[in-house]
């Protein structure tokens, strides 16, 4: 086993730029950890009944919890579930100013929905004992039932004031399209906590991955899911959700970006003819993709020729501000903060945005002392 | 709120100086009356008697602004492209079309008997035979098969598939499972044995929703959702090993859109070397199967009208073969028939698009 702090050198990441690492995944030593957070009620659920999604949608992962070799904390924790060794091998390596958190412990892809929020405050809870109070540098997104608009509302409530917490998590694959009117509350209550929704790869609600059904392998799971990504921002856009709610920002996680800007045209050329269905949008498509959507890198596309990664930039040059950096850790596709960027000349400022300073104008992060 | 009607524009041709492969022109199933000469006595009476009168779904709802451009309705006034007089005059002599493919996007497919789906897509392949194929030298057409029960399917294919009218088969992407998977060879062993294409087509109606997420609101989502549907077949084609099981298979991709195209091999390419051991036998980068094996109709072209990025976007697809004039017609697509190709194109690239790359693909010599 190498340790990333063996291979990376310390003093040549402190030379470097910042680096805010927006796509990070704690976990739990074991499933009796949230057992402390749990009712009676729900600690007996857990070991009973247990978690209830739904079935046939689980696609085995190359490597064991999704991750990296090396990533296996001493004493056989699971990767992600020991905070001294991601500081060591994530945080201090890469001598990072921020990291946030992405719990994946499927808390909103319960079908008992009151299970769904006794989990998910649960896992907030574990989160701010665990990890955001002992640690500075980490936020997290707060974890919602977001199948449910008042149980998330009430979730808000209770915990959307913490300041580890810098936006909601979700999935992106939910019950139904996320711009459906079955979701207003929570981005009703989101915007006016300053919550940005964050949704992550992943999660279940109930359909295949696919217009087609269900797919064999995990390589269309995983190469697909930049799919539902891509239904999801047409839902928001299309339902009107930024006419209605002007203030709300939307992070993707972990849905690659080279799409954007082609989502944004094929939408316009709909729109233009098809408007008349949508009175509700004032503008178009592609002008509230540009607004309201925030992006994060891993896994970074690689075209086979650096430049045309620049072409790429050039067709959606609005994400310039809105890319933001994510390793994976400790998932197999980590992308390393040195090593992810195109070897090419990148446009001035682009990289000290894409590494840091777009995630901390967005999750408004303070400037670390001794930065420039 | 005042909704401000979208009026599509008259349908007009245009003479690129060179004849052209039209691959996308849609025909329309009048009613299922038209349909009766090429059903059984049984078929004919079930429809008569029965509340059945042909598939009810539709990709293209007739009054939407997308699905007629203005003049397209004949004046017996059945649907926009029922009639073979106008296809001849709006497309066939207004574009110069040499040889111009007709899609009948009759949703056989919905149709949940599989009997009554196989008896329906008999009479239409019959149908399109004797009404538009032995009428005018200039057409050839895709076959519908009874996509649910591919045994059935193939059957079909056996029936129809030597004419040499017929070019292809019919597949519309959104199907109740997704083409690569195992189910479907024997469909799929037929096509090839026929020499034929398999043709993926916008549409669908299997039941299940064109999204992971469900069912959206609207037909301008279902519209731009299709987009990811064909990317959901082809990470399926690709990764199940369709096209090593069929080394001479050749799919052809009907109003995907492909500007999508780079995005998309930069992100399979990368995570299939990641994985590749789950589908060993996967043995090229999946972009170069594409390119190898797959070709896209034209339209809807999902891009700016700037040469700049329609150079970068044909380099990045690191191919001048993949794609195929289509006008879609009656589909509105383009404004005006200068817009019905990329602006900026190469002399060399604009012959290929007009008439090459579908003369080769098609085996049209």
């Amino acid at each position: 086993m190498v340790l990333a702090a063996e291979r990376t050198d310390v003093a040549r990441a402190k030379r470097r730029l910042a680096v805010i690492d927006c796509d990070i995944h704690p976990n739990l030593e074991n499933p009796g950890v949230l057992d402390k957070y749990l009712s009676k009620r729900w600690q007996e659920y857990r070991k009973g009944v247990g978690g209830r999604g739904f079935a046939g949608s689980y696609y085995p992962r190359a490597f064991p919890n999704a991750a990296r070799t090396d990533s296996h904390p001493p004493g056989g924790k699971p990767p992600g579930s020991d905070l001294d060794f991601m500081r060591q091998q994530l945080l201090d390596a890469y001598d990072m100013d921020f990291g946030v958190l992405q719990p994946l412990l499927g808390s909103g892809g319960l079908r008992n929905l009151e299970w769904s929020a006794a989990h998910a405050s649960a896992v907030n809870e574990w989160q701010i004992e665990n990890w955001l109070d002992p640690e500075p540098r980490l936020r997290s997104g707060l974890v919602v039932p977001y199948e449910d608009g008042d149980l998330t509302v009430k979730e808000i409530e209770r915990r959307g004031k913490h300041p580890g917490f810098v936006q909601l998590m979700l999935a992106i694959r939910t019950s139904e399209p996320l711009g459906r009117r079955k979701y207003w509350k929570m981005y009703e209550a989101a915007e006016a906590y300053g919550l940005p929704i964050g949704i992550h790869f992943g999660g279940q609600g109930g359909y295949p991955i696919t217009g087609a059904g269900w797919p064999s392998y995990y390589v269309e799971d995983h190469a697909g899911m930049s799919t539902a990504f891509q239904a999801q921002v047409i839902s928001y856009i299309t339902e009107g959700v930024f006419e209605q709610f002007p203030g709300l920002k939307v992070v993707l996680i972990e849905g690659g970006f080279a799409w954007l800007p082609v989502l944004g045209w094929r939408l316009d050329a709909a729109w233009r003819k098809l408007k008349a269905e949508v009175p509700h949008l004032k503008r178009a498509p592609s002008e509230y993709l540009k607004e309201h959507f925030w992006v994060t890198t891993q896994p970074m596309e690689e075209p086979p020729r650096p430049e045309q990664f620049l072409e790429m930039l050039d067709m959606g040059p609005w994400m310039m501000d809105r890319l933001m950096f994510a390793t994976d850790y400790p998932h197999w596709d980590f992308d390393d903060p040195f090593e992810a960027l195109p070897k090419v000349k990148l446009p001035d400022g682009f990289e000290a945005k894409v590494m840091a300073e777009n995630a901390r104008a967005l999750y408004k992060l303070p400037v670390r002392a001794g930065r420039a | 709120m005042t909704v401000q009607p979208v009026t599509p524009p008259v349908a007009r041709g245009h003479n690129f100086g060179q004849p052209v492969i039209d691959t996308d022109i849609h025909c329309t199933v009048p009613s299922a009356q038209a349909l009766f000469p090429y059903l059984s006595a049984h078929w004919r009476e079930y429809i008569s008697t029965s509340a059945f009168k042909g598939p009810v779904d539709t990709p293209y709802p007739s009054g939407a602004p997308t699905s007629a451009l203005d003049g397209t309705r004949p004046a017996d006034g059945g649907p926009p492209g029922s009639s073979l007089q106008l296809i001849r005059e709006q497309v066939l002599d207004a574009w110069s079309v040499e040889i111009g493919i007709l899609n009948c996007s009759y949703s056989v497919d919905g149709i949940a008997a599989p009997d009554t789906a196989a008896a329906m897509a008999s009479a239409v392949n019959d149908w399109l035979i004797a009404e538009w194929l032995d009428k005018e030298p200039r057409l050839r057409a895709t076959m519908l098969v009874p996509t649910r029960v591919p045994e059935m399917a193939a059957k079909e294919i056996e029936r129809v598939g030597g004419h040499p009218g017929i070019v292809q088969v019919m597949l519309p992407v959104v199907a109740q499972a997704l083409y690569g998977q195992r189910r479907w060879w024997p469909l799929f062993e037929a096509i090839e044995r026929h020499n034929l294409v398999a043709s993926f087509q916008f549409g669908g109606a299997s039941g299940f929703p064109m999204t992971s997420s469900g069912w959206p609101s609207h037909y301008v989502e279902e519209y731009v959702d299709m987009a990811q549907v064909f990317q959901s077949q082809l990470l399926s084609i690709v990764s199940e090993g369709l096209l090593d099981k069929f080394p001479t298979l050749r799919l052809a991709m009907i109003e995907s859109g492909w500007s999508w195209l780079p995005g998309f091999f930069w992100r399979f390419d990368k995570v299939w070397k990641g994985l590749r051991r789950e589908t060993p036998w996967v043995k090229m980068l999946p972009s170069e199967y594409v390119k190898e094996r797959m070709r896209f109709s034209l339209q809807p072209l999902d891009l700016p009208r700037d040469p700049v990025i329609v150079q970068q976007i044909f380099e990045q697809l690191d191919s001048d073969t993949l794609l195929m004039f289509s006008t879609d017609y009656p589909h509105w697509h383009f404004d005006t028939p200068e817009e019905a190709l990329p602006v900026g194109l190469t002399e060399a690239q604009r012959a290929r698009i007009l008439y090459d790359n579908a003369a080769s693909f098609y085996g049209f010599s």
